[in-house]
């Protein structure tokens, strides 16, 4: 049987290319990149031609890009560094969204118990925060805006230019979770006027285990872990230097086809979303009027258990999620999914389709074949759904 | 793209085809062979893990380090997907915290509270095992459920009925907890471990090299991390702001005289000997509960024997309802011999069991199921 991966959201197949070129650094090229001999220049040469190649997605200096383990690191990094770095002030608050990912909100949850006041900006039947709320939401002692660009869930992408102006305008520091949105949209920190940017190695065809983050030239962040000199002593810990290679190589891939990908994923995921709505009674898209990146589609099937059509899709062939999955807790109706107004029946209801570079016309028509079947074996035997 | 080339190692299932089993998996030895002779006998099968007790909820029971074998942790999952993984055929997890504590928790709970002795297992079997679960299962192409219980179904060609039997292995049996069993339930469960002895499914295990061929038993109740089901209520209630009578009170004799204090009801069961606070120079028993008056009625031995018991929400398994009564042999707790006895039905879903002499502790909340030799009649809930 052939597999079709439509969980690209959760995590991406590393392209043939990428590792075509992290190869070498796991056998010959073997060097620490901090060593003096030739071993080692090897290695720090391949690791700032990657340096340079992230930059250039995001419109950085390459010397404002520091190497990590993933974007849930560069979150945590970026957001505590802020804060601890300005804790000498007396209070301190921070603005962020009730929809962000876990390593977001956890991180804000934890400052609270450290005493920092965090807002928790709502937002609306589409998944969009509102500026409005935002500027009222400032105070003198706002430090830190956070908000994610693209949604992991939802797809919606949030009004960034705007949020960057009002945070410059108003003098605080602006920090985007981009681990959704890099390589399916343009990404500028000029003109977006972000101070620091998450990035996610896996979510992009890099491997798993790297990920960035961009620090603006003299952006005070506290560091987080203490060592040897690596990446100026900011970030210690011997580069990984075959996963930096990669992700290097996965930018450069994602900027040079990033256009061509996304008007394709975008019609093929228009295809499968419409398909589905017309084949699916009582069906609907959420978020659909917000804009999206191109590539996810997040659908309730009312009368289903999101949990038992992931497995009886994963039978059929076809890979997909219930959003935000919790390995072996609690099935917790998605917070963002309740953070655009959805029931928790609903939001249980509900999964998520996430195309990627590499997906193909013909598993979008074996998609149409497959999900409308097994949504009404699903509600044959479900005890809540009436016709 | 085309991912299979990568995606190789994966199990290998084609379009969900008839005859697709599910096992409910619970990472021990039983059901994991329940897999291994299904698949042997070609049936293809999917592994089903429930997820039914975060034991994170009460952290005050764990003790320290983690849990270990208890059904609801997170070994036993991985337990079940490695034995997936050897056998290779897919296994998921799957969710039913919600209704596990609703329909077994909360109930064990509140009727350990107001002076009975539940059983958990009988309700986790009726109302999630073979409820939910089989539902699940069925909306995901498999219809039929298959566990490792050791029992027997069978149907009887004459009168249409499926009907319910002790397991071969009658030191084994789990009929006591399968009673609430509907027809449809029945039609569409598998218990392949039924005709075996617990050695025979060590065998096989270590003959198909299960990972989990020697791991021990699992102790009763799966959600009480330490066995002390006393702590487990205490913490339970005060986690969910259920009120507990800590209330001290009096023990008396049947007659009626105090003879000593008692420290809450819910520390009690009948029958209980031990841990009642004083001497009594001969063995002293728990008779009763009366949750009413606040007190604990003790006698002895012979006074804890009774011939006659009555059952609610009766489920006439193998047979349809009797007209008259029905000779056979009753069985009132898990570790009881079943004894000769009569059943004659009730009004009211309840029926009456006479039994030809005296047992001991027979204990409300408990169920008692009424056999005609290895055939399952009936049970239902001790009054």
């Amino acid at each position: 049987m052939q597999r079709i991966y439509l969980d690209h959201n959760a995590t991406t197949p590393v392209d043939p290319a990428v590792l075509a070129a992290m190869l070498p650094y796991l056998s010959g090229e073997f060097g620490n990149a901090s060593s003096i001999h030739t071993f080692g220049q090897r290695a720090r040469a391949a690791v700032e031609t990657a340096r340079e190649q992230v930059a250039a997605l995001i419109n950085a200096r390459p010397q404002e890009i520091i190497f990590t383990s993933g974007g849930t690191e560069s979150d945590n990094h970026a957001i505590f560094g802020v804060i601890h770095s300005a804790s000498s002030r007396a209070s301190l608050h921070l603005i962020t969204t009730t929809i962000e990912h876990e390593a977001v909100l956890n991180t804000c949850q934890e400052l609270e118990k450290q005493g920092v006041t965090v807002t928790y900006l709502p937002v609306d039947p589409n998944g969009l925060v509102s500026t409005e709320d935002l500027r009222r939401a400032l105070r003198p002692e706002t430090a830190l805006i956070t908000v994610m660009h693209a949604n992991n869930e939802l797809g919606t992408v949030q009004p960034l230019p705007e949020i960057g102006l009002i945070a410059a305008e108003a003098d605080v520091y602006f920090h985007v979770d981009a681990v959704q949105s890099a390589g399916k949209l343009p990404l500028d920190v000029q003109t977006l006027q972000v101070d620091l940017l998450s990035l996610s190695g896996h979510k992009i065809c890099a491997p798993k285990g790297i990920g960035a983050l961009f620090i603006r030239s003299r952006t005070p962040l506290r560091q987080f872990f203490y060592g040897g000199h690596h990446q100026r002593g900011f970030r210690p810990g011997t580069e990984n230097v075959a996963g930096i290679v990669g992700l290097g190589k996965a930018a450069e891939l994602a900027r040079l086809s990033l256009e061509q990908d996304a008007t394709r994923m975008a019609r093929l995921r228009d295809t499968l979303e419409q398909g589905l709505l017309a084949r699916v009674p009582d069906s609907s898209v959420n978020a659909a009027l917000a804009p999206r990146t191109p590539n996810t589609c997040n659908m309730t099937f009312p009368g289903i258990e999101g949990e038992a059509l992931v497995i009886a899709l994963d039978l059929r062939g076809l890979a997909c999620s219930t959003g935000a999955a919790c390995s072996s807790g609690a099935v917790e109706p998605s917070h963002v999914l309740t953070a655009i107004g959805l029931s928790a029946a609903k939001a249980r209801a509900s999964i998520r389709f996430s195309l990627g570079r590499h997906t193909t016309e013909a598993e979008m028509s074996a998609v149409l074949e497959i999900v409308p079947a097994a949504v009404a074996q699903l509600r044959r035997l479900s005890p809540t759904y009436q016709k | 793209m085309t991912t299979e080339v990568k995606l190789d190692s994966l199990p290998e299932v084609q379009e969900t085809k008839p005859g697709l089993v599910a096992v409910a998996m619970s990472g021990g030895v039983d059901s994991s062979t329940v897999a291994a002779v299904l698949q042997q006998q070609g049936v293809p099968v999917v592994g089903l893990t429930m997820q039914l007790w975060n034991q994170r909820r009460l952290p005050e029971l764990q003790g320290d380090g983690p849990a270990q074998h208890r059904c609801c942790s997170l070994d036993d999952v991985y337990d079940a997907k490695r034995v997936a993984q050897h056998l290779n055929f897919p296994h998921y997890v799957v969710n039913f915290e919600e209704q596990f504590e609703k329909r077994v928790v909360r109930p064990f709970v509140e009727q350990y509270l107001s002076g009975r002795t539940p059983i958990a297992c009988t309700n986790c079997n009726t109302d999630v095992k073979f409820e939910p679960l089989l539902r699940m299962a069925r909306q995901i192409g498999a219809e039929r459920l298959a566990t490792g219980h050791y029992a027997r179904i069978r149907k009887n060609e004459s009168t249409g009925r499926y009907e319910l039997l002790r397991a071969r292995d009658v030191s084994k049996d789990q009929s006591y907890f399968l009673w609430g069993l509907t027809q449809e339930q029945l039609s569409r469960s598998d218990f392949p471990l039924g005709e075996l002895t617990k050695q025979g499914v060590r065998d096989l295990a270590r003959h198909v090299q299960l990972p989990v061929a020697e791991k021990p038993e699992s102790m009763e109740l799966c959600f009480v991390p330490n066995g002390n089901y006393v702590q487990f209520i205490h913490a339970y209630s005060r986690s969910e702001g259920i009120s507990l009578n800590e209330q001290e009170g009096d023990i008396v004799t049947e007659q009626g005289s105090v003879i000593g204090r008692h420290t809450g009801l819910h520390n009690y069961t009948i029958g209980q000997r031990k841990g009642l606070g004083f001497a009594a120079g001969k063995p002293i028993y728990v008779l009763a509960i009366d949750t009413e008056k606040n007190r604990i009625v003790v006698g002895e031995d012979d006074a804890l024997r009774a011939t006659t018991l009555e059952i609610e929400s009766v489920n006439w398994v193998s047979v349809a309802e009797p007209a008259s009564p029905i000779c056979g042999q009753a069985k009132i707790r898990h570790k009881h011999e079943p004894a000769p006895a009569t059943i004659e039905v009730l009004p009211g879903n309840r029926a009456r069991i006479i039994f030809e002499t005296p047992q001991r502790a027979i204990t409300p909340g408990q169920a008692a199921i009424f056999y005609d030799g290895d055939t399952v009649v009936a049970g239902g809930w001790i009054r």
